[in-house]
C-alpha cells in the first residue's frame, strides 16, 4: 500500500510486520522515532506477541538483545551514534555468539564534538565487528531492507545491521509502499534457531575457546560473511519475486556502462550524485555512479567488476579514518589491486554538513581532469581551520579547538568574539 | 530430564549431602538422590572453593523450585571460567555466558523471550537465573543489575561475594573490606590495606530499589541459602540474593575453612544475613555467641598486616564499629532479632 509517512514510521510499521518478539531500545536522537513509533504498536496491542524494553543504556539494550536472541526469540533494537559505540562489547558478543539480531543504526556522527546530524562514522567504526552491514539510499530501501534483514540473518546466524541516514532518511516524509502482512509472511518464515538455550537440551553458550580453536572459530564467522556475499543478492531476487521491486543486493551501478569516471558512495547521499551525474551527461560528461549497499560483507568482485571499464574512481564518503583519510575508499581500493585505476577519496558531509550538487560538479568535473588531490575533504573552510593552526603555533593555552573555531565561524552566541 | 545425570551418593554413612535423619519434606535439596548436580562435578575452581559450593546448592535449589524449567545468565569471572573449559561445561542446564557487565540484562532478555513464547502457547514457564561475583556485580555490572531491578523483571540475581575480583588475581572490588590486602591495595603506607570508603553493600541498594525480594546468606547456612533460593523461585519479579562465599586463595585461608570462614563472618556481625521485601527488613538469622571482629580477621593471610608485634588497634576498632553497626541496623543479636 503506497503511503506518505516518514522514514521511522516506515521502519517501525516494517519491522512490526516482521513479527517481532522481542524489541529493546534506549533512546538516542536521531533513532527515537523509530522505537517510539513500535513502542506504541506494542502498548496499543496492534504488535502482539512482543515484548518492548525500556532499558537503561545501550549497552544494556544489546544484553537483553543477546539474552533473547539467544532464548530463540526474533529480537529488533537501534540506535546511533554514542549509542553504537557505548554497546560495543555487546555487539562484538552478539556477532561472536552468531545471534541474529537486526538493528537499526541512524547513522550520526560521533562525538567529540557532539554533534547529532548524520554522517556515517558510527557504523563504519564497526566494520570489523562482524555483523553484516546494509546501507539504505532511501526510505523505501530502508523499509525493504529490515525484512531483508531479518532473514539474512537468521539464515546464516549472524546479526545484521541496517544503516539510514540519520534525519536525511528517518526523519523525511516519503511515499513508500508498505507491504501487506501476507507478502511479509510470503517472505520470512518463523525464526528456527540453530543454538537456542532450551530446558529439554540444554547447552552451554559462551564458553571460554583457547588459543587451540579461537582461529578457527573467528575463521566461521569470515565464512559466514562470505556465504552472505551470496545469500544477498539471492534474497534480493526473492524479495523482487515477492514485492515486485528492486531492493537491496550487494552494490548498484547507475549509468556506468561507458563511463570514465565512476563515483561511489552509500547512502542518502546517492540521490544527489545520480542528480548531479544526470546534469554532467548532458553537459557530456562520461560519469557513472556505484551504490554500495553491502559494506560488510565488502563486494571486492562486485566493486572491480562495476569499475572494470572506467579510467578512474571517485569514492565519497560520510566518514573519516583519522590519519589515513577514507574508510571506504580503502576499502575500494583493495577491490581494484592491480587495476591501474586512478583513485580519489572525498571526505564530505561530516557531521551534516549539506553536500550540494554545486560542490559535487565542481569536484566531479576536477576529478574528470585528474586535478584532484588524492585526498579531499569537501567544502572545508581552511580559512577557519588555518586560522586554528597558527593559534596553536603561537600560544601554548589555546583553550579547546572546536569551541575557539566556533567562535571563528561565529555562527552561534558568540559572534561578539 | 533424560540430560541429567542422576547423582550417586558415594559418601554414605556422612553428614556431607544433608541430614538424612530428617522426614523427606525437611531434607534438603542436596540431600536428595534426584537433585540435579545443575552444576557437576570435574569442574577447575580451587579446594575449597566458596563459590563453587554456593552456586551448586543455589542452582540446585531453583532447580528444585521450578521443576527443573531453569535456564542461567552467567557473567565473565571465576565461576564462568572453572565451570566452562570448553569442550568441558559442568553446566547440565542451559547456561549462558555473554559478558562481564551485562548479566542482569542478558537476564532480562531472557525472561522476555521466555514470556513471548508463552504468550503464544508454545514454551514452558521457564524462569530465570543471574550469577555473578562481586565484581561483576557491584561494580561493572552494577547498571545492568539496577536496570533490571527498576523494571522489576522477573530475574533473580545471585551475586556470589568473595570481596574482590580473584578471577584475575585477587584485585579490589567495591565488595572488598576495608583494609583488607589485595593486588591493587598493598598493606603500605599510611593506611595499608583497603581504604575505609562509605562501602557498597549491594543488597541494601537492592532494598533501595523495593523489589520484591532481597536476601544475603553464606555457605556457613546452607538450609538457610537454599530456603531462601527456593522462596525467590515463588516470587515474580526482581530478586536478589547477596551470598559471602570465601576465597582460600584471596583471602589466605586455608581451604578447610571456608565454611569457619563465612560461619565466624555472619557470628561477628561483619556480614548480615537477612531477609526483605519490598524495601523492608522481614527477618534476620541472629548471631548466636557474639564474637570479636579479630576472630574472623585472625585467620585471614589479607588482614596479616592488622596483627603481629604492633597490633593495628584503631583500625580493628573501626572494623569492630562497622560489625557493631551491622548488629544495630539489622538486629542480629538474638533478642533484638527481627
Amino acid at each position: 500500500m503506497l503511503k506518505q509517512c516518514e522514514g521511522s514510521h516506515a521502519v517501525a510499521e516494517a519491522v512490526a510486520l516482521c513479527r517481532p518478539e522481542v524489541i529493546c531500545a534506549y533512546p538516542i536522537s536521531p533513532q527515537t522515532h523509530i522505537v517510539e513509533g513500535i513502542g506504541e504498536m506494542v502498548k496499543s496491542g496492534e504488535l502482539k506477541d512482543c515484548e518492548f524494553i525500556n532499558v537503561e543504556s545501550e549497552f544494556a539494550a544489546m544484553s537483553v538483545a543477546i539474552g533473547s536472541s539467544a532464548t530463540g526469540a526474533r529480537t529488533y533494537t537501534a540506535t546511533a551514534s554514542q549509542g553504537l559505540l557505548y554497546m560495543v562489547e555487546a555487539v562484538y558478543n552478539a556477532s561472536g555468539l552468531g545471534l541474529p539480531i537486526v538493528m537499526t543504526v541512524a547513522n550520526r556522527a560521533i562525538g567529540a564534538p557532539i554533534n547529532i546530524w548524520n554522517d556515517h562514522s558510527d557504523s563504519l567504526s564497526q566494520r570489523d565487528c562482524g555483523w553484516i552491514q546494509l546501507f539504505a539510499e532511501t526510505n523505501q530501501e530502508a523499509l525493504d531492507l529490515h525484512i531483508q534483514a531479518f532473514k539474512l540473518a537468521e539464515e546464516l546466524s549472524l546479526p545484521v545491521m541496517v544503516c539510514m541516514d540519520g534525519f536525511i532518511l528517518t526523519h523525511a516524509y516519503e511515499r513508500v509502499d508498505m507491504p501487506t502482512q501476507e507478502q511479509v509472511d510470503a517472505f520470512l518464515p518463523p525464526y528456527e534457531p540453530r543454538q537456542v538455550l532450551d530446558v529439554n537440551e540444554p547447552v552451554s553458550i559462551g564458553a571460554m575457546v583457547g588459543p587451540e580453536a579461537f582461529m578457527e572459530v573467528r575463521y566461521l564467522a569470515h565464512a559466514k560473511q562470505m556465504q552472505a556475499l551470496e545469500l544477498i543478492p539471492q534474497l534480493a531476487q526473492e524479495f523482487k519475486a515477492v514485492f515486485g521491486r528492486e531492493s537491496g543486493g550487494l552494490v548498484r551501478t547507475y549509468r556506468a556502462e561507458d563511463a570514465e569516471t565512476i563515483v561511489i558512495a552509500m547512502g542518502s547521499v546517492l540521490g544527489t550524485i545520480k542528480d548531479t551525474v544526470d546534469e554532467m551527461r548532458e553537459a557530456g560528461h562520461r560519469i557513472g555512479v556505484l551504490g554500495i549497499t553491502s559494506f560488510r560483507p565488502f563486494p571486492l568482485a562486485e566493486v572491480a567488476s562495476a569499475l572494470k571499464n572506467c579510467k578512474r574512481f571517485l569514492v565519497l564518503e560520510k566518514s573519516l579514518a583519522v590519519g589515513i583519510g577514507g574508510i571506504v575508499a580503502t576499502n575500494v581500493r583493495m577491490a581494484v589491486t592491480g587495476m591501474g585505476l586512478k583513485g580519489y577519496t572525498v571526505v564530505a558531509g561530516l557531521g551534516g554538513r549539506a553536500i550540494t550538487m554545486k560542490s559535487l560538479t565542481g569536484l566531479f568535473e576536477k576529478a574528470g581532469r585528474d586535478e584532484l588531490e588524492p585526498v579531499t575533504f569537501l567544502d572545508l573552510d581552511w580559512k577557519v581551520v588555518n586560522k586554528q593552526l597558527e593559534r596553536e603555533r603561537e600560544k601554548r593555552r589555546t583553550g579547546p579547538a572546536a569551541e575557539a573555531m566556533l567562535r571563528d565561524v561565529g555562527a552561534v552566541a558568540a559572534r561578539n568574539y | 530430564m533424560s540430560a541429567l545425570q542422576t547423582v550417586k551418593f558415594y559418601q554414605t554413612g556422612t553428614f556431607t549431602v544433608g541430614n538424612r535423619l530428617l522426614a523427606p519434606e525437611d531434607r534438603s535439596v542436596q540431600a536428595n538422590m534426584q537433585r540435579t548436580n545443575s552444576l557437576n562435578s570435574g569442574h577447575r575452581a580451587c579446594q575449597g572453593c566458596g563459590e563453587a559450593l554456593g552456586a551448586r546448592y543455589a542452582i540446585d535449589a531453583a532447580m528444585n523450585a521450578t521443576n527443573r524449567q531453569l535456564i542461567a545468565a552467567n557473567a565473565t569471572g571465576c565461576l564462568e571460567v572453572f565451570s566452562t573449559p570448553y569442550p568441558e561445561t559442568s553446566w547440565q542446564i542451559p547456561w549462558i555466558h555473554s559478558l562481564f557487565g551485562n548479566t542482569a540484562a542478558v537476564a532480562t532478555g531472557i525472561a522476555a523471550a521466555i514470556k513471548v513464547k508463552k504468550q503464544k502457547g508454545h514454551g514452558q514457564d521457564v524462569r530465570v537465573v543471574a550469577q555473578g561475583g562481586d565484581g561483576g556485580t557491584t561494580d561493572i555490572g552494577f547498571g545492568c543489575l539496577s536496570g533490571m531491578f527498576e523494571r522489576n523483571d522477573d530475574v533473580l540475581y545471585i551475586c556470589y561475594d568473595n570481596g574482590g575480583y580473584m578471577n584475575t588475581g585477587v584485585q579490589r572490588s567495591s565488595a572488598t573490606p576495608s583494609a583488607a590486602r589485595t593486588a591493587t591495595t598493598m598493606p603500605l603506607g599510611p593506611e595499608p590495606g583497603n581504604p575505609f570508603g562509605q562501602g557498597k553493600f549491594v543488597p541494601a541498594i537492592a532494598m533501595a530499589h523495593e523489589i520484591p525480594y532481597v536476601a544475603t546468606a553464606t555457605v556457613a547456612d546452607l538450609r538457610d541459602l537454599e530456603n531462601k533460593v527456593t522462596k525467590a523461585m515463588g516470587i515474580r519479579g526482581a530478586r536478589y540474593i547477596h551470598i559471602l562465599v570465601p576465597c582460600p586463595l584471596g583471602w589466605g585461608t586455608a581451604s578447610q575453612d571456608t565454611i569457619k570462614m563465612a560461619r565466624l563472618a555472619k557470628e561477628t556481625g561483619i556480614f548480615p544475613v537477612f531477609e526483605a521485601e519490598y524495601g523492608e527488613l522481614k527477618s534476620a538469622l541472629a548471631i548466636r555467641r557474639p564474637l570479636p571482629v579479630e576472630d574472623y580477621l585472625k585467620p585471614q593471610k589479607r588482614f596479616a598486616h592488622l596483627f603481629g608485634k604492633n597490633p593495628a588497634v584503631d583500625t580493628i576498632a573501626r572494623i569492630q564499629a562497622q560489625a557493631d553497626k551491622n548488629i544495630r541496623r539489622y538486629g542480629l543479636l538474638a533478642k533484638e532479632a527481627v
